[in-house]
């Protein structure tokens, strides 16, 4: 099918266009010059501003542990309800949709692509059986790797080739994209019910630190050549402090970075970017974290923004959910899984007048306009962690516009408001730079590369909003731009219209993206000997009912990859 | 002849994908490593077999071709104003997303056999959450093991030699590693090889687990028995509990069906949550049909629920007790009935399998069972997992692909191609194709 998209004012920051009127053609489902279209139909785009398709590179929408929190949550369920219609499933749930509901709403945000950020690498069938089951987004997942036995052994005999070739299978098995790390080694320790504090507690009976694991994932990733960095939660999320971790996290692969190559990305870092020594003087670390992060080129982040809503918070970090349901008195899943990692579900509400809540909900904010380079971040809530990813145009707002923050501000706990600094910063973002941050910089840093643009050759992925800047004053008027950015004007998914006016069309599937790493024989079968040695004592399952084939996928993109050195 | 290794046994939420089956000429002719259960169904897999397609007329079951079949079951559902599916629990993940597909677009009410079993489980984890863990975990850490209310003896037969007691693991070698502990109202087999069996008085599984954690906190019990318990033998339960490394409760029927119900899980519940205060302790329920956790698990991501779910209004609509097969069919609400591998007529109550006779009734089964000799449409189906292949989830969640290894009977399709044939006509007969 061939679509001209004319009139819009489009913002393309890959490409340096910064809300330029030119037309946009696609054909075969890619971005095409003009003179390539023979029998186009003209979409007339006037007075809409058009951007790549939204890319999401940290939201939790499929897995073991999302479908935990549906079941704990029946109670979510009721909040958004909506019958089926003719080709779209009904819509149910608000922080745990179904996962029908789930690519219905991003498209109807002009979202196209999503990461689910961590799976459990043997559970990762049901993951791909609910991400075949998300419609219209393209996808992929993480597997989680840090305190995986395989990992933690070939790591503490120093064996980097070793755990390359041993994690180059597990990708390929598990069909995964990126490697993830999570609170690195204390899913291990929490299989006794302990934690680790710091970068530097060793991980019971394995004898390794923190820092030697995100060391050695670190070198690993580069060996591999994975098109994306190592994504890291860093050690001791939510704790008062934590932000000294979060700097300890980045400094430490500093000398095994090359400059101006991003190869540490620290997830949801509002999470981790708290000062003080208590709940009672919790404060914020952000401009600590941004002020490091202005100076270096090695480390981008995500912003996992709180938003004031009960939502279900869910990670693989175990101790961290244990912790937040004494804390909070909440019901609570944890779920451990063999030789891998683990994870935990907790309801939570973050509350306006909660003094910890509003200086949470200020450091995301603080962090996001301190950090200087656009391209360093990503807009996430760490879905639906700090709140539900349709709220996503409230934050995009915030960004925009410091009435919008003011308005908020007003409305936080007060001793919280004295605290914050944001009520003194007055940047507000452009729409150049919000397409940045919500589709260049995590296409970018994912190694996406037909995503998060609009140049020849890209995915057709364009979403199209009601949104004039010549016209509106996007400070003043924050509430209309939240409107435009919450029902695109049209989302185009791979040259389709799929959803129209907030509203998805059909009920469509995009691609599942995985890496395929090819790495040298005599390596691949050092490995077959190592899972041939121990998988069957790790693990309650057979070694060859462990890989997922490709088939069961619904529609596979693998990405080939030689590793280099290995 | 072949012989598959690593074969995923279809029978009960074990999901042992440890064994060997041999097969010529497209029959099982030899199954090792499977137990009792597991060998029975291999090998008589073909005895009582619907091989055709039945359609009732005038009274009696005549044979017809398999589309004839389809098209009538599909009259049927897109006939009726309330329609039950039910079952669920025997058959491919991939077949249950199809069948709630089903039931959305016929405006219809779909349930599996939880509602009749662990159904307290799922309501007691939406009021408390559950602290579980994979199998492994257990097998490789778990130095204390209860069994509450269930036997796995004669239940889930390999439960204790591939994961629990009998299992080697990283830090737990040998049976001398772990503690057993059974709880249950008689000496049951599983009983006679525990080290520790407390012997409860029938529906006083509450009482028990209230006494325990009172033992916990150090609180004193002024009575001498609890339930039939001496107090001395459940303090010395809770200081075992206690001081474990590692605590793993499996429960069963026992626990979830005796009085107080959801009420026992609860507490169960709370129990656990309680010791993770002292130490690493985790609970998982004793599931039974081989894919009753994957019928949970894919009810929920298409609908939020994981059992009796009502979709007559457009959206689901979650209330068991109300919403539960049994329940619409006690109540007689429901004017047809598609019942999938499973066989309610054999185990429901009398008022609900009158209902669902009286009815326009479609079963979907590779053998004949009680309901289906009632039945308007037959269809034969393949088994999941020996004859062709499809997801299912163990107990603890964890995905398992299902093999087929061996021939279905001439003609008879998996579940899957079925309800996709059904769900196409349906739509077909909607649009007034
Ligand atoms: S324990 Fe269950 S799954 Fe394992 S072989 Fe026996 S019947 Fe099959």
């Amino acid at each position: 099918m061939e679509l001209l998209i004319t009139n819009a004012i489009v913002y393309d920051p890959a490409n340096g266009i910064d809300g330029e009127k030119i037309d946009i053609a696609v054909k075969d489902g890619r971005i095409v010059e003009t003179s390539e279209l023979k029998d186009a139909k003209v979409l007339d785009a006037s007075g809409l501003v058009a951007m790549p398709g939204g890319v999401d590179i940290h939201a939790h929408i499929a897995g073991p542990k999302v479908n935990k929190g549906r079941l704990l949550r029946p109670e979510d369920h009721l909040r958004m309800i909506n019958r089926r219609r003719e080709g779209l499933r009904p819509i149910v749930g608000y922080t745990i949709p179904t996962t029908f509901t789930t690519g219905y709403w991003y498209a109807s945000m002009g979202y196209t692509t999503v990461m689910e950020p961590a799976t459990p690498p043997l559970e990762t069938r049901h993951t791909h059986e609910e991400l075949n089951d998300t419609p219209i987004i393209d996808k992929a997942c993480f597997p989680v790797v840090d305190s995986n036995w395989f990992v933690l052994e070939y790591l503490k005999e120093g064996d980097i080739q070793g755990c390359s070739a041993y994690l180059a299978w597990l990708l390929r098995s598990v069909k995964g994209y990126a490697l993830k790390l999570v609170s690195p080694g204390s899913e291990e320790a929490w299989g006794w019910g302990e934690g680790l504090k710091g970068i530097d507690d060793p991980v019971p009976y394995f004898d390794i630190t923190p820092r030697e694991i995100i060391r050695g994932l670190h070198a690993v990733n580069k060996l591999l050549k994975l098109p994306s960095p190592i994504h890291i939660h860093c050690n001791d999320l939510g704790s008062p402090g934590n932000y000294r971790v979060t700097l300890d996290t980045m400094r430490c692969v500093e000398d095994l970075s090359e400059r101006d190559r991003p190869s540490l990305h620290i997830v949801h870092i509002q999470f981790n970017a708290y000062a003080g020594s208590g709940w009672g003087d919790l404060s914020s670390g952000a401009s600590e974290l941004a002020k490091y992060m202005n100076s270096h080129s090695h480390v981008t982040a995500d912003l996992g923004q709180v938003l004031f809503e009960d939502t279900t918070t869910m990670t693989a970090d175990g101790p961290w959910q244990y912790v937040l349901h004494r804390l909070s008195g909440n019901k609570w899943v944890n779920h451990d899984v063999e030789a891998e990692t683990g994870g935990g579900i907790v309801p939570y509400e973050y509350r306006r007048r909660n003094y910890v809540n509003a200086i949470q909900w200020s450091i995301g904010l603080e962090f996001a306009l301190m950090v200087k380079d656009p391209w360093k971040l990503c807009l996430t809530t760490d879905h639906p962690n700090g709140g539900p990813f349709i709220e996503y145009p409230r934050i995009m707002t915030w960004l925009l516009s410091s009435k919008a923050r003011e308005a908020a501000l007003a409305r936080i706990n007060r001793r919280a408001r004295r605290k914050s600094s944001l009520g003194s910063i007055d940047r507000e973002y452009s729409l150049y730079e919000l397409a940045i941050v919500t589709r260049a910089a995590p296409a970018r840093i994912l190694g996406l590369e037909g995503k998060g643009h609009l140049g020849i050759g890209a995915d057709a992925d364009v979403s199209l909003y009601k949104l004039n800047p010549y016209i509106m004053d996007l400070s003043k008027d924050y509430k209309r731009v939240r409107e435009a950015l919450r029902r695109a004007a049209y989302t185009i998914k791979g040259g389709e219209i799929v959803a129209i006016d907030g509203e998805a069309l059909n009920t469509t599937y995009g691609k599942t993206y995985w890496v395929d790493v090819e790495v040298p024989e005599r390596e691949e079968e050092r490995v077959k000997r190592d899972l041939n040695e121990k998988f069957e004592r790790y693990y309650s399952v057979k070694l060859e009912n462990y890989p997922i084939e490709e088939r069961d996928l619904r529609f596979p993109s693998p990405l080939h990859i030689r590793g280099e050195g290995i | 002849m072949e012989t598959f290794t690593g074969v995923t046994c279809p029978f009960c939420g074990c999901l042992c994908d440890d064994i060997e089956v041999t097969v010529e000429k497209g029959n099982i002719v030899k199954v090792k490593n499977g137990c009792a259960y597991s060998l029975t169904k291999y090998l008589n897999c073909n005895r009582d077999r619907i091989t055709t397609p039945l359609i009732r007329e005038n009274d009696k079951q005549v044979v017809v071709e398999l589309p004839a079949a389809i098209e009538r079951a599909a009259k049927i559902l897109s006939d009726a104003e309330y329609p039950v599916l039910y079952g669920w629990s025997s058959t491919s993940a991939e077949a249950i997303g199809l069948g709630i597909e089903l039931a959305e677009e016929v405006g219809g009410a779909i349930d599996n056999t939880t509602s009749v079993c662990h159904g307290p489980t799922t309501e007691a984890l939406q009021e408390l959450g559950l602290p579980g863990c994979t199998l492994g975990q257990v097998k490789n850490r778990a130095d204390l093991i209860i069994y509450w209310g269930s036997n796995p003896l004669q239940s889930h037969l390999r439960h204790m030699s591939r994961y629990t007691i009998g299992a080697e693991g990283r830090w737990r070698k040998s049976r001398d590693d772990r503690t057993l502990v059974v709880v249950d109202v008689r000496r049951t087999y599983t009983a006679r090889v525990a080290d520790y069996f407390i012997q409860v008085e029938p529906n006083r599984d509450y009482e028990l687990i209230t006494a325990l954690r009172m033992a916990l906190r150090h609180e004193e019990i002024e009575q001498e028995r609890v339930a039939g318990v001496p107090v001395e033998d459940i303090e010395e339960l809770a200081d075992l509990m206690m001081s474990c490394e590692f605590g793993a409760l499996f429960y069963g029927l026992g626990l979830t069906m005796s009085s107080g119900k959801n009420r026992n899980i609860d507490a169960a519940i709370s129990l656990v949550r309680d010791l993770n205060r002292w130490t690493k302790f985790v609970m998982i329920p004793m599931r039974g049909h081989f894919n009753v956790n994957g019928a949970n698990i894919v009810f929920l991501w298409h609908t939020g629920y994981p059992f009796a779910i009502d979709f007559s209004h457009g959206y689901p609509i979650y209330a068991p007790g109300a919403t539960s097969a049994v329940d619409i069919l006690s109540r007689g609400e429901s004017d047809a009935a598609l019942i999938i591998s499973s066989d309610p007529a054999a185990n429901f109550p009398r008022r609900a399998v009158e209902n669902l006779f009286k009815n326009p009734l479609i079963v979907i089964d590779p053998h004949r069972t009680v309901t289906s000799m009632r039945a308007d449409v037959v269809i034969p189906s393949a088994f999941v997992g020996i004859e062709c292949e499809g997801t299912a989830y163990r107990m603890d969640g964890v995905p398992i692909k299902m093999r087929g290894i061996a021939e279905p009977p001439k003609g008879v399709l998996p579940d899957e191609e079925i309800l996709k044939g059904i769900l196409t006509e349906i739509r077909r007969l909607k649009r007034g194709g």
